[in-house]
């Protein structure tokens, strides 16, 4: 019982990182109907920014304290994010409304290939690591209630912790502002968003920042957890079969789809892998995905797809 | 009518609209005065909703120009139609689903809220007080509608009729001077459809709105509307009060006198 609920802790807590970066497409296909194909570059290039600041900053204006340069580079990070989102919107999107959905992912594309070659050639690239000051040693918890205790990974809680908070505030900002009820609107039909006069271009930008602030935090999370490298991008490739799973326009779907991958990949690894050989961790997603395909395309809380014939 | 008509507010100069080689609309030109209920009749694909679409900016004519309160418009859209103060609804009601009826209302005092993003995310004094505001001011349309029995609900969960009439209470939350509407009551049972009409007279009346809208419905249309203009494959075939587009041969023979 013991080993079974370390397992689930392990998986939930995985899944909660799934489930941040899938976060990230799901805010722009709700705001835009676009699959956000730079997600993965996006969560890049700000662990990346993010990773390069924390270190200029002690050396070349003499902060000493780790805590205050980590945090003024997070801010810088996320005030270069916002100039992104700016950017994208005022060279690609703004010329591509009302575009075919295949347009505006082949853009997307071109904007990943774009945040790839200049975080790379202004940060550099080599491997760095971001030391935000994760607790890295796991620790034992209710060593009384079970035989062992529960071994947990305090740097996997943590991460959740924050992934959580995160997921909680932008909930909380799409349900209860002014804003937020904009961009859900916009979300739900462009034409009659525009109609009682909410402006489509501003609505985007917001949205773009929000998913960059998210690219942001996924980006330190996994940095410091993988390094900042190249592969950073590919993490994104981890959201893509949850919010198959959730549905691209729920975001209780990308957090419960994050959960059950996370969680089932953990499972099926260790009381499955003995019997078929083991690295299922690596394919169970995409092949949970692959059967959401075949039988549920709009995913557990997707929009049903029904069409006018 | 006894309603009284003021100065031109809207007014449209030869404009043509087409899409690729269809002519949807061939120079066309009307006027629509203040406080008035202006309709818009005509045979299917007569380019009504065209019509509607060029006036809030959906649609950019090849020609034309619009002239709103005296100011020159030759490029409207959307974004500017809503803030000189024209709101629309629409013939398949596009209301946003996921949301309850509050929240729908909501959406269209958008325009109005003056508090920053800032201070929304925080849920500042101000951005809190006026939140406030916007509610109570919603909460007059859905009386008006006679809608506060479904406040709370998804508007996807709502019958038809009641979609239209919420689809128009975002509209009214907008307190626009003009208001689009069309085809108000395509769909709707008599009942509702004598509810419908009563709400367009009394924000006519109560609001002193300027109407205009598109219906089928042409016994409707000649009870509360004080000027008609008929179209017909584009064409402007006709202009004036009831009286006049009901005597007009042109128009029987284009519209009354089908089968309709």
């Amino acid at each position: 019982m013991g080993f079974f609920l370390e397992t689930l802790i392990g998986g939930l807590m995985a899944g909660m990182l799934y489930s941040l970066v899938a976060l990230g497409f799901v805010l722009i296909f709700k705001a835009s109907g676009v699959f956000n194909f730079a997600q993965g570059a996006m969560v890049l290039f700000a662990a990346l920014a993010m990773a390069r600041f924390s270190a200029w900053l002690p050396d070349h204006l003499g902060i000493d304290s780790a805590w205050l340069a980590n945090t003024i580079a997070f801010c810088l990070a996320g005030a270069l994010m916002f100039v992104v989102a700016w950017l994208i919107e005022r060279l690609v999107l703004r010329h591509l409304v009302n575009q075919e959905g295949a347009t505006l992912l082949m853009a997307t594309l071109g904007i990943a290939y774009v945040l790839e070659g200049v975080g790379t050639s202004v940060f550099g690239t080599d491997v760095y690591k971001i030391d935000v000051g994760m607790p890295k040693e796991p620790v034992m918890i209710l060593e009384g209630t079970f035989e062992g205790g529960l071994l947990i990974n305090k740097e996997d809680f943590v991460a959740a912790l924050i992934a959580a908070v995160l997921v909680g505030l932008l909930a909380l900002f799409f349900q209860k502002t002014a804003t937020g009820r904009a961009l859900r609107a916009v979300a739900d039909d462009h034409q009659a968003a525009q109609s009682i006069g909410i402006p489509l271009n501003r609505i985007w930008v917001i949205v773009w920042c929000v998913a960059g602030l998210v690219a942001l935090v996924a980006g330190v999370i996994w940095g410091s957890k993988l390094g900042v490298q190249f592969s950073l991008a590919t993490v994104a490739l981890r959201g893509l079969p949850v919010v198959i799973l959730g549905g691209l326009t729920s975001i209780p779907g990308a957090i419960i789809g994050g959960l059950i991958i996370g969680v089932g990949e953990k499972v099926s690894e260790v009381y499955l892998g003995p019997m078929i050989g083991g690295g299922i961790e690596i394919w169970f997603a995409y092949q949970l995905a692959l059967l959401f395909l075949l039988f549920r395309p709009q995913g557990l809380f997707g929009e049903k797809i029904i069409d006018r014939v | 009518m006894s309603r009284q008509s003021g100065e031109i507010i809207l007014d449209l100069k030869n404009v043509s609209l087409s899409f690729g080689g269809v002519k949807a609309l061939t120079d066309i030109s009307f006027d629509v005065r203040e406080h008035e209920i202006r309709a818009i009749i005509g045979p299917n694909g007569a380019g009504k909703s065209s019509m509607l679409n060029v006036i809030n900016g959906v649609y950019r004519p090849q020609k034309g120009e619009i002239i709103l309160r005296g100011q020159h418009f030759s490029r409207m859209n959307p974004y500017k139609a809503a803030r000189a103060g024209i709101s629309r609804t629409f013939q398949n009601i596009a209301l946003f689903k996921g949301m309850n009826v509050i929240d729908n209302l909501m959406t269209g005092r958008n325009l109005k809220i003056r508090s920053n993003l800032i201070q929304q995310a925080f849920w500042w004094g101000a951005a809190r007080r006026e939140e406030l505001l916007h509610r109570a001011k919603v909460e007059e349309v859905i009386d008006f509608l006679e809608i506060q029995h479904i406040r709370k609900t998804p508007v996807g969960r709502l019958p038809y009729g009641l979609q239209k009439r919420v689809d128009l209470g975002r509209a009214l939350a907008m307190e626009p001077s003009i208001l689009l509407l069309d085809e108000p009551m395509a769909g709707m049972n008599v009942e509702e459809k004598q509810d419908m009409c009563r709400f367009i007279l009394d924000v006519n009346d109560q609001f002193g709105t300027t109407i205009v809208l598109i219906e089928h419905d042409m016994a409707v249309v000649m009870d509360i509307s004080d000027r008609v203009v008929v179209l017909d494959y584009g064409r402007k075939i006709g202009d004036g009060d009831p009286d006049a587009v009901r005597a007009n041969p042109e128009v029987i023979s284009a519209y009354l006198g089908a089968s309709h």
